[in-house]
């Protein structure tokens, strides 16, 4: 059965070149992001490592430094290894945010929606009321009350944590509403109740149970959510509340790229933004296909 | 139905009652007013009587009742940083956010709607696979990379359009308005399309899934087979059932276009209440954070009571409803 299943997705893949390509697009971004300090010829975080002296040198193809691929920033930084360490944050953090927000969202989707009674409705209730809010709202909420209880030489320590978390307090509700409403109809499935007649304890009925049946949407979501994650990141780091620029994601080197819009430095700007785009577009094409894949009333 | 809108009502100012108590908690607790408020010469015996004065030693409960109390009355009390009164600094920035987000909701749903419907009926045609591939892309792109490529081509690039600040206003008393002003209007395109554009591929993936489940129910086949003409059949027995859906994007979209003006704020220097609200958390102001807070709440609660309302306008099977 599974292998069936996994031949018939396969079939799909082959047959979808978008799905190809953005597979292809993501696997070669998270790679080269996550091989970034064997990759890069030069590490952005070490103020030795660059000089000034090679600052706004432009991309290769332009009369550049054979150095630098694509280019140096203002401080003279090599813009591919800026890039790549760049992209490993933000990835970093839109990756635990992302398993963050599921594990949460779904442990409290699931037993909402297993126990049900008040339990369900006090946390539907927060639910909704999170879900009124917008996403980027509440993670500038959750950043700005921890600026305001943390000392700043902590916040300043602590900011990818903070950041990770401000990400996925915003994004659980997801998770949680689609884990709730799937574990209500597996719950009164025969196999559920038989389980439950057995006298098994009611975690393991939803660890071991409930939770594998109801995978196929949270996979969407996951997908789906990992690509705003990214974004939120992104956009906070791009408005001064995430990341500092002497560890910049994608989204701190956009905001530092901002400065040269009408100076004619175009790739310091152009670049991080561009694979940017790349990573999240590479990832949302990835979510459809696998919702097309996994709701056979599309096909 | 009088009994619905009761309800509705109860519910909204429980919602309100419960975002003035995180507001009030995060005045409370997140740092300490009196210290906010006193220099360092300030000795502990005169902040204890500060902090007696102005009744912070009262229970909790007291102090939230006197809070909302003041809310209620329009008095929001004052910002750490410029030491303004916050009700006069949120009136002076309204306008700009209202205007902003009305032109940017309505771009979304004036484009967003026919382009929904198009693509629901020719699901297969080489325009709606464009449209529906670009809407993809439109998602993917974040908002302020829009507003940045928009600031390029036609500010810095082709030179038409100005690119940051409100341009030319009009003072109406208490609403100062650009849209009264060419150079306003000029000012207002960029930020409104960039704020306009997310929320136009939103609009137009609903409409076009409502339409297609609504394309596929028994009604509009029977309609089919009756031999109703098909602008008829699309206009009037279609999209008619889509409208409930629709005012719900609507209520919805509001609270988007306001939750990413402060985006589209920061690029463009739009002096709106994002803009306001990003430098209070620039500066943990938080009285200015809580006051903000507790707008957007009631702006949204409003927003969600209308639709309602609307429902109930729409739908004659809401109206015969009447309470089990």
């Amino acid at each position: 059965m599974r292998q069936f299943w996994g031949s018939d997705g396969m079939w799909l893949f082959r047959r979808s070149p978008a799905a190809m390509l953005a597979a292809l697009v993501a696997v070669v971004i998270i790679g080269a992001a996550a091989l970034a300090p064997w990759i890069a010829r030069t590490d952005p975080y070490d103020l030795a490592s660059f000089s000034l002296m090679d600052g706004f040198l432009p991309p290769v193809w332009q009369g550049g430094d054979a150095r630098f691929l694509l280019g140096t920033d203002d401080q003279g930084r090599d813009m591919v290894s800026s890039i790549l360490y760049g992209a490993r944050l933000s990835l970093l953090i839109g990756l635990s945010a992302m398993a963050l927000a599921t594990v949460l969202g779904v442990s409290l989707g699931v037993a909402a929606g297993y126990i049900g009674g008040r339990f369900d409705g006090m946390v539907m209730r927060i639910a909704d009321i999170q879900l009124a809010l917008p996403a980027i709202l509440t993670a500038l909420l959750i950043d700005g009350i921890a600026r305001g209880i943390l000392p700043r030489e902590v916040h300043d320590d602590l900011r990818v944590a903070v950041l990770t978390l401000a990400i996925a307090l915003s994004l659980w509700v997801n998770f949680a509403r689609t884990a709730r409403a799937s574990t209500f109809v597996e719950r009164n499935k025969d196999y559920v109740q038989a389980a439950i007649i057995m006298g098994q304890h009611p975690l393991r009925i939803m660890i071991r149970h409930i939770l594998p049946n109801i995978l196929g949407p949270l996979l969407v979501i996951m997908t789906v959510d990992l690509a705003s994650a990214i974004l939120l990141e992104a956009t906070l780091s791009f408005l001064g509340i995430g990341l500092p620029s002497d560890s910049p994601s994608l989204g701190t080197l956009i905001r530092i790229g901002m400065q040269f819009l009408l100076s004619g430095e175009w790739w310091i700007l152009w670049l991080p933004t561009l694979f940017l785009v790349a990573l999240v577009v590479a990832i949302n094409l990835l979510g459809d296909f696998l919702r097309d894949l996994l709701n056979p009333r599309l096909r | 139905m009088a009994y619905f809108i009761l309800k509705r009502l109860i519910q909204s100012v429980f919602v309100m009652v419960a975002v003035a108590f995180l507001a009030f908690s995060l005045f409370r607790f997140v740092g300490d007013p009196i210290s906010q408020m006193t220099g360092v010469e300030t000795t502990l015996a005169d902040q204890d009587r500060l902090r007696e004065e102005l009744g912070l030693n009262d229970p909790f409960i007291l102090q939230f009742a006197r809070f909302a109390g003041d809310m209620v009355r329009g008095d929001f009390g004052y910002s750490y940083r410029t030491r303004q009164p916050i009700g006069e600094m949120l009136v002076s920035r309204i306008p700009a956010t209202l205007e902003l987000g009305t032109l940017a909701l309505v771009i979304s749903l004036v484009v967003g709607i026919p382009a929904g419907v198009y693509t629901a009926l020719r699901p297969r045609g080489m325009v709606s696979q464009v449209i529906l591939i670009s809407t993809l892309v439109g998602v993917s792109i974040p908002t302020f990379v829009i507003g940045i490529f928009l600031i390029f081509l036609f500010g810095v690039k082709l030179g038409w359009l100005p690119t940051f600040g409100r341009g030319g206003t009009t003072d109406l008393g208490w609403w100062r308005t650009s849209l009264l002003t060419t150079d306003g209007w000029r000012a207002l395109i960029l930020p409104a399309v960039t704020l306009g554009v997310y929320q136009l591929t939103l609009t137009m993936r609903l409409v076009r899934a409502e339409m297609m489940e609504v394309m596929r129910s028994d009604h509009i086949r029977f309609a089919t087979a009756r031999g109703i003409p098909w602008h008829s059949l699309y206009y009037r027995h279609a999209l008619g059932n889509t409208m409930i859906p629709v005012i719900t994007i609507i209520g919805l979209q509001f609270g988007g276009v306001i939750a990413f003006s402060i985006v589209t704020e920061s690029v463009f220097q739009w002096p709106g209440m994002g803009l306001l609200f990003l430098e209070s958390i620039r500066f943990v102001d938080i009285p200015v954070m809580g006051v903000y807070l507790v707008v957007i709440a009631f702006f949204f609660v409003l927003i969600n009571l209308i639709v309602d309302l609307l429902y109930i306008a729409i739908d004659p099977r809401l109206r015969l409803r009447e309470p089990a």
